[in-house]
């Protein structure tokens, strides 16, 4: 049997190509995530092992037990530095000091993201003339005072800066301007993936980063012979109070371990989509051992008749999907490596990652050859059963074995009850009000539902596609051929266009769901601002209360108001109050008031509370509570206000005069401006020259407010139809491979067509209007089911907190994504249509 | 059974519908002129049909007969426009098939030729008036309504022009692919066994409705079998070894053809 399970193999090697692919492609995408997620893992971890060669102890404030949102100072003097040094065991120890800081390019455009753009200091040891081994130059000289900075080689390249350039930065506010004396190289973790790194000499980063003769870390080298751990434990005797020595080793573990965390939920969602393109890729070898187990209906009738029994005829077939398993998972997981490798390449020339080897684990090779094998054993498995129950005696039978014709009343009450226990499920889960609770049931919901649409597919076919025949007919007697093949095996054809239907409901759901997100924002973003313009830093770091200042002295300004965080207790309970300018926030923001309003604001003594706070608390307008801000003074206020909460403007607002006088460090988190003549290029452009021209400073008008969520959404979106495209890929084989067997089984009906005088683009067109007509049926269920279940997403994502989400169908791309399904048909259409048109007439006349 | 040989003077006179080629009397319906059919090259070469030169008149019931492996088939396909022709010339009325590009071919076919193959003459999905007008709606003609009813009645398939071709028995399925062939009203109409997968009694049935549609409709046959009762209903018989013509017979019946089989067979058995 085995012999004949190979055979078969090779007999019908061009057939099973498609399902080969079919599982290559879901192989080579879970295997390609393997290797690429072991080689980001690889090289981020070497890169953090090289950052920490330098450290073997490592001191710093103790994060641990410093209490929430209160600032503390840090206390690592020189003082502590010099103690270090002077340790038994201590070659050497380093101050070091950083946070961020905003470099900008020839442009004046910020560098970078701003959340991975670094600042630094250049410690030259206790007298200033030393090296720092972190960072050796590779042109120029290291900075030494006030004005002069170096910039780490990457980013000297990606900016064309090189030594003698004067380079604009920006840490808290100000811009600086400074020279470029040297250029460096580094291992520093942040580099390598990308991030920017400015350094400054020794007193200027303090001043900028801390407070002058401080550091935020000390890194401590071990004399030879002295390990990790006992230089540690030297350190712990000299630490100062909130502080803590930590091995460098362990450094660089806790970061490997952050890496192994951060790679993990990539992976898992990567392999998710794998396992995506790898459902879909079932039904197609399902579809393909069907047909192959049909065709050879008499061949295997004949081995029952000469004496083979059923569980060998079902064995000969499940060996012949195991030899297809293997050899299209070892494609797979090579064609897996080859992805890795080239996004390896992608990434590693967007600076985003640090070089490293391509890793293939053994674990990688193992799990991509058991996934091809059984997924194509788990498909092949009821055709290998059916196959089993051909009766020897149709051997003898017709020429044409009789299609199957069971019965689909069975099947189509079994998806009926599916199709209808999944819809209810959903709805029922748009009722429920908490959004946790409703997310099983909805996820059981789709499930069931596209299950049972799946079961349904063949009994929807015939309407569906009936209702195509208007144009159809159109194309002829073409036309309705295909019409009719294409439900002529309404099984196949639902198993055909099912494949399909998964990627794209998958596809228009996600849509759905993304355009109504972006339009709630949007509608957000411009309903609760009055204010014209919002200043904030690149990384969203605290902003100098100076930037304020400099702003309202600008004649376009009419008002401003910072936005500034303050810690307070209230009750048993920790709070962050929100000061606001008191006089000018009603002429910035636009909040619906339940009760009360702004008025008395201004004097200090009022806030305003949003209606979930205050139900919380038990507040209404005229409560009044007592506040204990971060020094440990206390404030009495009252409420002056509820009003309407959204995720831009939430929470208790109270004065600045409050607050300010309780605050250790002034610093707000956003600036709000009301300008003359609203929003436009020559308004932004002033406030930005007022500002200096800073890099750091983000001055943003609504629309580049909802432009930037907008293109937030448009990437994610785009990396989803990216992922999911793997899927539609597989369904394009799918419908391939439909067709080409279609064209196979009717070559004599072909033949005879031809013979009667239809033309070679007659046959191309009725075969393509057929995978037309599969391809939009699989587009319009697909679509349908996606509006649907990206309406019911929206009713949760409406429930758990963004008021102004409502439904919004992309019709353009509802359109788009339709007429993807009909290039999906043509494309796959291509080749099975040239085989059809050049099918030999009389071969396939003649009779056997 | 009949021995016309000149089957001009059929019962009812042509018919208004009837093949309009077939007035004009000059002209062979079909014609081949030194044909022949060669496959393979060099050492590997076989030669099939071997410069055969034969003419099918209008409105006769011509028969080809002849072994296995003598031919029949391929004639019947280079005549047809099926397939192509190594050297000489073949013709359907004065139009020369050589040289015909395969979309001439196939419109030549659609609209000139009619075919009844052994089997797979019907598509599933049709039903069985949809099957016989299916030459014309390819061409996207309307067929002719009252020959269309004459054509259908006479094969007697009134009705069951609803059914699809597996709600109907072999014979009545020929029937229908007959009445394909008629309704186009083709100058010329192939038959390759159509009878090669009936029983004798649908068979019979079958070959009537052949006979009578040159009789009485004034058509033209041209059909390949090897069973001599089938040749019996023709006009002529044409048979054919190893690739040549070795006899033509006029007005046949069961018994003469098989004699004269029986004498090729043991001349091929002395040669």
């Amino acid at each position: 049997m085995l012999r004949t399970a190979l055979r078969n193999v090779f007999a019908h090697k061009a057939r099973l190509l498609m399902t080969m692919l079919a599982v290559l492609l879901g192989v080579a995408f879970v295997s390609g995530t393997l290797v690429f997620t072991s080689t980001i893992s690889d090289a981020f971890q070497k890169s953090s092992e090289k950052g920490y060669a330098n450290v073997d102890v490592s001191i710093s404030q103790d994060g641990s037990d410093a209490p929430q949102g209160r600032e503390t100072v840090s206390p690592l003097s020189q003082r502590t530095l010099d103690k270090a040094a002077n340790l038994p065991g201590a070659a050497s120890a380093t101050g070091v000091v950083s946070g961020f800081a905003a470099l900008s390019d020839k442009d004046g455009k910020l560098v970078g993201d701003g959340f991975s753009t670094q600042g630094a200091n250049y410690y030259a040891g206790r007298d200033g003339k030393g090296t720092d081994a972190r960072y050796p130059m590779k042109e120029g000289q290291a900075p030494r005072a006030e004005g002069q900075i170096a910039l780490d080689a990457k980013t000297a390249e990606r900016t064309g800066y090189q030594v003698g350039d004067t380079v604009r930065t920006s840490v808290n506010g100000p811009v600086r301007e400074e020279k470029v004396t040297g250029i460096f190289t580094t291992d520093d973790g942040n580099v390598a993936a990308g991030g920017t790194l400015v350094l400054y000499d020794n007193a200027t980063a303090q001043k900028l980063f801390a407070e002058p003769g401080e550091y935020t870390e000390i890194a401590l080298k071990a004399d030879p012979g002295v390990s990790q751990t006992a230089l540690k434990e030297q350190a712990e005797k000299v630490l100062p109070a909130d502080t803590e020595a930590v091995t460098g080793q362990k450094l660089a573990d806790d970061e490997s371990k952050a890496i192994e965390n951060s790679m993990s939920g990539m992976k898992t969602s990567l392999l998710a989509f794998a396992g995506i393109a790898l459902f879909v890729g079932i039904f197609i070898i399902a579809n393909t051992f069907t047909m192959l187990v049909a065709q050879r209906t008499k061949e295997l009738a004949l081995l029952r008749a000469v004496g083979a029994s059923r569980r060998q005829v079902t064995r000969s077939v499940l060996i012949e999907a195991l030899v297809v398993g293997a050899v299209a998972g070892l494609a797979g997981m090579a064609a897996g490596v080859g992805i890795a490798a080239g996004l390896r390449a992608l990434v590693g020339t967007m600076g985003g990652m640090p070089d490293g080897p391509l890793v293939i684990e053994p674990n990688t090779v193992v799990v991509s050859l058991i996934v091809g094998v059984l997924v194509t054993l788990l498909a092949a498995w009821l055709p290998a059963r059916r196959a089993a129950k051909i009766p020897p005696v149709a051997a003898m039978g017709a020429l044409h074995a009789p299609a199957t014709t069971r019965s689909l009343i069975l099947r189509n009450t079994i998806g009926a009850l599916f199709s209808a226990a999944g819809a209810a499920l959903v709805l029922m889960a748009t009722t429920v009000g908490d959004v946790e609770d409703a997310k099983a049931p909805m996820g059981l919901g789709a499930v069931l539902l596209v299950i049972g649409v799946f079961i349904l597919t063949p009994l929807l076919s015939r309407p569906l596609i009936a209702a195509a025949a208007p144009v159809l007919r159109l194309f002829n007697v073409s036309g309705k051929l295909a019409r009719q093949n294409a439900v002529r095996n309404p099984r196949r054809t639902a198993a055909t266009a099912s494949a399909l239907m998964v990627g794209l409901t998958l596809i228009t759901g996600l849509t759905v769901i993304a355009s109504g997100v972006q339009q709630a924002v949007n509608k957000m973003a411009s309903d609760s601002l009055k204010a014209d313009y919002t200043i904030s830093m690149a990384n969203f770091t605290q902003l100098s209360p100076e930037v304020e200042k400099k702003l309202a002295q600008s004649d376009q300004v009419t008002a401003t108001s910072p936005l500034r965080n303050a810690y307070a207790d209230i009750g048993d309970d920790s709070e962050y109050l929100t000061g606001v300018d008191g006089s000018s926030i009603g002429k910035l923001t636009n909040i619906d008031f339940t009760a009360g309003g702004w008025a008395g604001l201004s004097s200090g003594t009022k806030v305003v509370v949003d209606n979930a706070t205050a139900k919380e608390k038990g507040w209404k307008v005229g409560s009044d509570f007592t506040a204990t801000y971060e020094d440990g003074r206390k404030g009495r206020l009252t409420v002056g206000g509820l009003y309407e909460g959204n995720q831009m403007i939430k929470g208790i607002l109270v004065d600045n005069k409050a607050v300010t006088p309780h605050m250790s460090e002034v610093a707000d988190m956003q600036i709000l401006a009301k300008t003359k003549d609203g929003a436009d290029d020559e308004v932004k452009e002033a406030l930005t020259k007022q500002l200096g021209d800073n890099p750091a400073i983000l001055v943003e008008d609504k629309k580049d407010i909802s432009e930037g969520i907008a293109q937030m959404i448009n990437i994610l979106l785009n990396m989803l139809y990216g992922l999911l495209a793997m899927a539609v890929i597989v369904a394009v084989l799918g419908v391939i491979n439909t067709l080409a067997m279609s064209v196979f089984e009717r070559g004599q009906e072909i033949g005879m067509l031809r013979a009667i005088g239809l033309d070679r683009r007659g046959i191309k067109r009725m075969v393509r209007l057929e995978s037309l007509v599969i391809s939009l049926f699989g587009g319009v269920l697909g679509i349908g089911l996606g509006i649907f279940f990206g309406w019911a997403a929206g009713e949760l994502i409406a429930g758990s907190g963004l008021d102004t989400y409502t439904l919004v169908l992309p019709w353009d791309r509802l359109g788009l994504f339709l007429a993807l399904a009909a290039v999906v048909g043509v494309l796959a259409a291509l080749w099975p249509a040239r085989r059809a048109a050049k099918l030999n007439m009389l071969a396939a006349i003649k009779t056997e | 059974m009949t021995t016309s040989t000149r089957p001009h003077h059929f019962a009812g006179g042509p018919h208004p519908g009837a093949p309009a080629a077939h007035t004009s009397t000059g002209v062979a319906a079909a014609q081949a002129t030194e044909l022949s059919k060669v496959y393979g090259q060099g050492e590997t070469q076989v030669v099939a049909l071997d410069r055969i030169t034969v003419e099918f008149r209008r409105a006769e019931f011509t028969a080809i007969m002849g072994p296995s492996g003598s031919g029949k088939s391929t004639l019947m396909h280079c005549m047809a426009g099926l397939d192509a022709i190594s050297s000489g010339s073949a013709r359907i009325g004065e139009t020369e098939l050589t040289g015909l590009k395969d979309k001439k071919l196939t419109q030549l076919r659609r609209d000139r030729v009619g075919f009844i193959f052994q089997a797979f003459n019907l598509l599933p999905t049709l039903s069985a008036l949809e099957n016989i007008t299916l030459p014309m709606d390819i061409a996207g003609r309307k067929p002719d309504r009252a020959w269309l009813d004459r054509v259908i009645e006479t094969v007697g398939l009134a009705d069951r022009l609803k059914h699809r071709p597996n709600q109907l028995s072999g014979g009545q399925q020929q029937r229908v692919a007959v009445a394909r062939a008629l309704a186009s009203q083709p100058e010329i109409i192939f038959g390759d066994e159509p009878t090669g997968n009936l029983d004798s009694r649908a068979g019979a049935e079958v070959l009537g409705f052949l006979r009578n549609s040159v009789r009485e409709l004034g058509q033209t046959v041209v059909m390949v079998t090897h069973d001599p009762v089938a040749a019996a209903y023709a006009d002529r018989v044409v048979f054919l070894a190893d690739g040549r013509i070795v006899d033509d017979m006029a007005g046949p019946t069961a018994d003469s053809v098989l004699e004269r089989m029986k004498s090729f067979d043991a001349k091929a058995r002395r040669s």
